[in-house]
């Protein structure tokens, strides 16, 4: 094995090595949507968020469209600040859009749920939506079926 | 009765002296790192012996083991119908553990014991000994390059097994047992940090590259020259590898996350 073909060898080695990390960088972990996360961000108050988290996903229609990006506890309102981070290319959401937070699945995760209003003025990005639906939390369901029979 | 606390008390001082000889040694060959940018195909030499001979087995056992995970993780998961959570759960259990361990094992077998038998031999055939009579210092033409080595293809190793792994649990989860590509990539795109799970992963793999690589080479250089003394040492080196991964593993684990 003469030392050109040892370097053109080792040469690969490397290459390989780097389309690895990138293959595991962009395809399977979240740096690329942590940092280059396009988008404008609009906030929304819940009594109850239930078990959302984080970069859970905003969908409307079923289509993924968003992130939550930050979530807070507002000691004014006493209500959860949930801040959404919308993609870019849907930017023309009405002002009467309703955020509800949904399961995916019996015992899924949380995502928000945004149903279009019909007005003919948009959100605009740092606007709040106002139209709200609290998470379903099981365990106050019950008590509700509970009290009622 | 007393012989035999003699013979307990020697154990424990012989373990103790080559425990500090193996200190004092990886002292020595870490000094002989810097000479090495000047004569970096020595380096390139062993990246190829080390590197580029793993690479067959490190990707046949990552498509193997991702296959496997994907496989069991769909059996339990599909119980609580969370079969969706497939790419997560292959994902997160690659980089934190097993992508790092398993090439760090395998990259003992294949690599450390070839590396500590070719010192071993130098020594026994006295070819370290010539190299010091021509003044040349074996810890910067031998040992440096090895460790050095070891310290950048493990990590490469690993970024390469855990890329395998998840194509091979896209193949039998995806192609074989129709979970949806979709969720099987976006369940892990979304909850597999990057910082968090594959460089921490990657970190693990660094350590576990210098710890082997240090284990390897003193083991060589510090073997009886005759042909018992190669084989045993050989011996040594994949045995205390192999545990010193899986402690240090655990240590790692308890660190991290």
């Amino acid at each position: 094995m003469n030392s050109r073909s040892v370097e053109i060898l080792v040469g690969l080695f490397m290459a390989l090595f780097l389309v690895a990390m990138a293959f595991l960088v962009l395809k399977a972990s979240n740096l690329t949507s942590l940092s280059g996360a396009k988008g404008y961000e609009l906030s929304a108050y819940f009594e109850n968020i239930g078990g959302l988290r984080e970069r859970a996903p905003i969908t409307a229609g079923g289509v993924r469209v968003g992130q939550v990006s930050r979530i807070e506890y507002d000691v004014e309102t006493f209500q959860a600040k949930v801040t959404l981070t919308i993609d870019e290319a849907y930017d023309n959401f009405p002002e009467d859009t309703t955020a509800s937070i949904y399961t995916a699945g019996l015992l899924g995760e949380q995502y928000i749920g945004l149903e279009p209003g019909a007005e003919d003025s948009v959100l605009m990005p740092e606007d709040e939506i106002s139209l709200t639906q609290s998470a379903l939390v099981l365990e106050r369901l019950i008590g509700q079926v509970l009290l009622n029979r | 009765m007393i012989d035999l606390l003699q013979q307990f008390g020697r154990g424990w001082i012989v373990l103790f002296e080559r425990l500090g000889r193996a200190h004092l040694f990886l002292f020595q060959v870490l000094l002989g790192i810097p000479s090495l940018f000047v004569r970096l195909f020595l380096l390139t030499k062993q990246l190829y012996s080390t590197g580029v001979m793993t690479l067959l087995i490190i990707l046949v056992s990552g498509l193997f083991v991702g296959m496997v995970l994907a496989l069991q993780g769909y059996n339990s998961l599909v119980r609580f119908g969370a079969e969706e959570a497939l790419g997560q759960f292959v994902a997160l259990v690659l980089f934190r553990e097993l992508a790092p361990v398993l090439t760090a094992l395998l990259f003992a077998g294949r690599a450390g014991s070839a590396m500590t038998s070719e010192i071993g031999l130098m020594k026994a055939t006295e070819q370290l000994a010539g190299l010091e009579m021509m003044a040349v210092d074996p810890f910067k033409r031998i040992y440096a390059p090895r460790l050095l080595a070891g310290f950048i293809v493990v990590p490469a190793l690993t970024a390469m097994f855990g890329t395998v792994a998840i194509l091979g649990g896209h193949l039998v989860g995806v192609e074989m047992l129709g979970v949806d590509a979709g969720a099987y990539w976006s369940q892990m795109q979304s909850e597999v940090s990057f910082r968090y799970d594959v460089l921490s992963g990657m970190l693990k793999a660094l350590v576990f590259g210098f710890v082997i690589c240090w284990i390897a080479i003193f083991e060589g250089a510090d073997c009886i020259p005759t042909s018992e003394g190669v084989s045993s040492a050989t011996t040594h080196t994949v045995v205390y590898s192999s545990l010193a991964v899986l402690g240090l593993d655990f240590v790692l684990t308890a660190l991290m996350f």
